[in-house]
């Protein structure tokens, strides 16, 4: 959420939003496609690998365990070509922010052993409120490194047919399929819905007229959206769709394949144990 | 409100991935059921509609921006059920390609936002609109009263979750290990910013589109609006077996509550604060604070106006622990299905609308 917006740019910032998210899915896609040291591997051992990493980094309770789980997810990403400058922007400074913000005031609201006391305020720094804190903005940074590494390094339709070794059910990754590619759709509609809106209006627009101009642009997307649920319907009907669903399944596991499963089996259990 | 990875326990976020599935499990039979081969690309669009909708600055009073989740819209256009899917699908999505709220999260996410908050802005639109016209102005209040109570109870829920966090997960020194604040922290402060600017962001989005589709397209209200909804529940009463087989187990189960000892943080009654090992217990869940020698003059005071007839889940006429505990527990569960059984007849009643 966005707070204290200057009056007269929603548009601008509605249409920065929409064009983020578009650049996002494209350096993503771009990124899954090129050489490094995850590319190339299956994507359900990526799936495997890089969740059961985020859960080790859950259940510990070391804080050095956590740390050592995201140097090494810093380390994947870097012999992945995901450079830092990409992580820093899309996840990093962004989840500093908004959990730092969230973990500050446990510095002083933790009770426990002073740790230190702020200059010039009467607050005290406890050693619990500082290990709290620390085990949040670490946990974050950890799981968002690991979350976005698998998707710079896999194709978004390969992470979701690897969903189905959690037996997520086959409709189920059909539907999260489509949506995605249709987010990417709509995206697009949206962001040309607002440019155009944009281009046409002079001066700044009042309260009220943005939120009519939001509001309706909802309503066209929404009616849009159907629209293109009836039409895309139609089309898979033409094309032998009768409710059955099938993916092709081209995952084959290679020697490369066991090796990285087994080595994120190890580090996962590794971390597992020295956090508990 | 798009819990992260890092914030909740991995037990509270099993609890809540266990808490999920057999609604999404219902959702999808009732919604196969209803729409046979539609489902697909229906669900999939609207999925990919409520993810670019959260993307939308909607400027509001006061010179903030907020963004819509779109729970109240999608029960509204799609049905309980069908939004649960839909709202999930776009959970799902935005944590695992967007990184908005965690992937551990995912189920504690579509639980809070995508299932009760569903359920909540289906039950306020339907108890509030009734038999309204679809293009009244009710229907517009409704829809929006809908968002507004679906985005807040979803927002209290994660507090709840927050808030029991530092209460039973906490490392050697005593430090909280997730979320650091208890609920006297959390509570307020997740609401404060729902009940104001989140709150007023899906109110506005759910009442102005609702608005805009009474002029532009009246027949996508239809649905949710009078007996097209009922058929679709009628038709597929048996899809709710696996809902009611938990209940029974979760039933069975009570008599677990009373292996765990002590009570409850905050739970406490007048005479424990006479009771030695109760203070005990008293002291060490406030981190050592020790409780006052004689119980609060106001809880003293108000915990006489009512003495429940199953106070504590111990019915004084039932001697073992473990059958009271039962019997509370189906007493309860009893009179929770009895309310819902009469919003459902109220609500049924209401005919066609056009």
């Amino acid at each position: 959420m966005r707070l204290l917006v200057p009056r007269g740019r929603f548009l601008e910032r509605t249409v920065e939003g929409l064009h983020a998210g578009l650049e996002m899915a494209l350096d993503a896609e771009n990124s899954a496609a090129a050489g490094g040291l995850l590319q190339p591997l299956d994507a359900r051992v990526k799936v495997v690998g890089l969740f059961s990493l985020i859960l080790a980094a859950a259940l510990a309770k070391r804080l050095w365990v956590i740390a050592a789980i995201f140097a090494l997810a810093c380390a994947l990403a870097a012999l992945s070509h995901v450079s830092f400058r990409v992580l820093a922007a899309r996840v990093w400074i962004g989840a500093l922010a908004f959990t730092g913000a969230i973990a500050v005031p446990s510095l002083f609201l933790t009770p426990g052993d002073a740790l230190c006391h702020v200059p010039g305020l009467r607050w005290t720094i406890t050693a619990q409120g500082f290990a709290t804190a620390s085990y949040l903005l670490l946990r974050v940074e950890t799981a968002a490194t690991l979350a976005v590494l698998l998707v710079f390094t896999t194709r978004w339709m390969q992470v979701l047919k690897a969903l189905r070794i959690f037996h997520v059910p086959l409709v189920l990754v059909a539907v999260l399929g489509m949506a995605s590619r249709y987010i990417l759709l709509l995206l697009e509609s949206a962001h040309e819905m607002f440019e155009s809106r944009k281009s046409r209006a002079v001066g700044a627009l009042a309260g009220a007229a943005r939120r009519r101009v939001a509001v309706a642009s909802a309503g066209v997307l929404l009616g849009r959206t159907l629209e293109l649920s009836g039409d895309v319907y139609l089309a898979m009907q033409a094309r032998g769709f009768r409710g059955e669903v099938h993916l092709l399944d081209d995952f084959t596991m290679k020697r490369l394949d066991w090796v990285a499963l087994a080595g994120f089996a190890a580090l996962a259990t590794a971390g597992v144990w020295a956090g508990r | 409100m798009h819990i992260p990875d890092g914030y909740l326990s991995p037990a509270t976020c099993a609890a809540l991935y266990g808490g999920a599935v057999p609604f999404w499990y219902v959702a999808l039979r009732r919604v196969r059921q209803a729409l046979h081969t539609r489902l697909v690309p229906l669900i999939s669009l609207f999925a990919a509609f409520s993810f670019v909708i959260m993307m939308f600055n909607l400027p509001l009073p006061g010179g903030t921006t907020g963004h819509a989740v779109g729970i109240g819209l999608a029960a509204v256009v799609l049905g309980p059920w069908a939004a649960m899917l839909a709202v999930s699908t776009a959970i799902v999505i935005q944590a695992l390609f967007f990184g908005d709220g965690g992937i551990t999260a995912i189920g504690a996410n579509c639980f809070n936002m995508a299932i009760v908050g569903a359920l909540v802005a289906y039950a306020v639109y339907r108890i509030l609109a009734r038999r309204a016209a679809i293009g009244s102005a009710r229907r517009v209040v409704a829809a929006g009263l809908a968002g507004y109570a679906a985005i807040n109870v979803s927002a209290l829920l994660a507090a709840i979750e927050f808030g029991i966090q530092p209460l039973l997960y906490r490392d050697a020194t005593g430090a909280p290990l997730y979320c650091p604040y208890p609920l006297s922290i959390a509570i307020p402060a997740m609401m404060l910013g729902h009940l104001t600017i989140a709150g007023f962001a899906e109110l506005t989005v759910s009442a102005g589109v609702v608005a805009y589709l009474q002029r532009s397209d009246p027949s996508l209200l239809q649905s949710t609006a009078g007996r097209g909804a009922e058929s679709i529940e009628a038709s597929a009463g048996g899809a709710l077996r696996p809902l009611w087989l938990g209940l029974g187990a979760l039933l069975i189960l009570t008599p677990l509550g009373i292996l765990a000892t002590g009570s409850a943080w905050g739970e406490w009654v007048a005479r424990d604060f006479a009771d030695p090992a109760a203070r005990h217990a008293i002291a060490a869940s406030s981190f050592h604070q020790a409780a006052p020698l004689r119980a609060p003059e106001g809880l003293a005071r108000w915990s006489q106006i009512w003495t429940a007839p199953f106070a504590r889940y111990a019915p004084p006429y039932v001697r073992s622990a473990a059958f009271g505990y039962l019997l509370s527990a189906m007493f309860g569960a009893g009179l929770i299905l009895l309310a819902c059984l009469a919003v459902g007849r109220l609500t049924r009643r209401q005919g066609p609308t056009t």
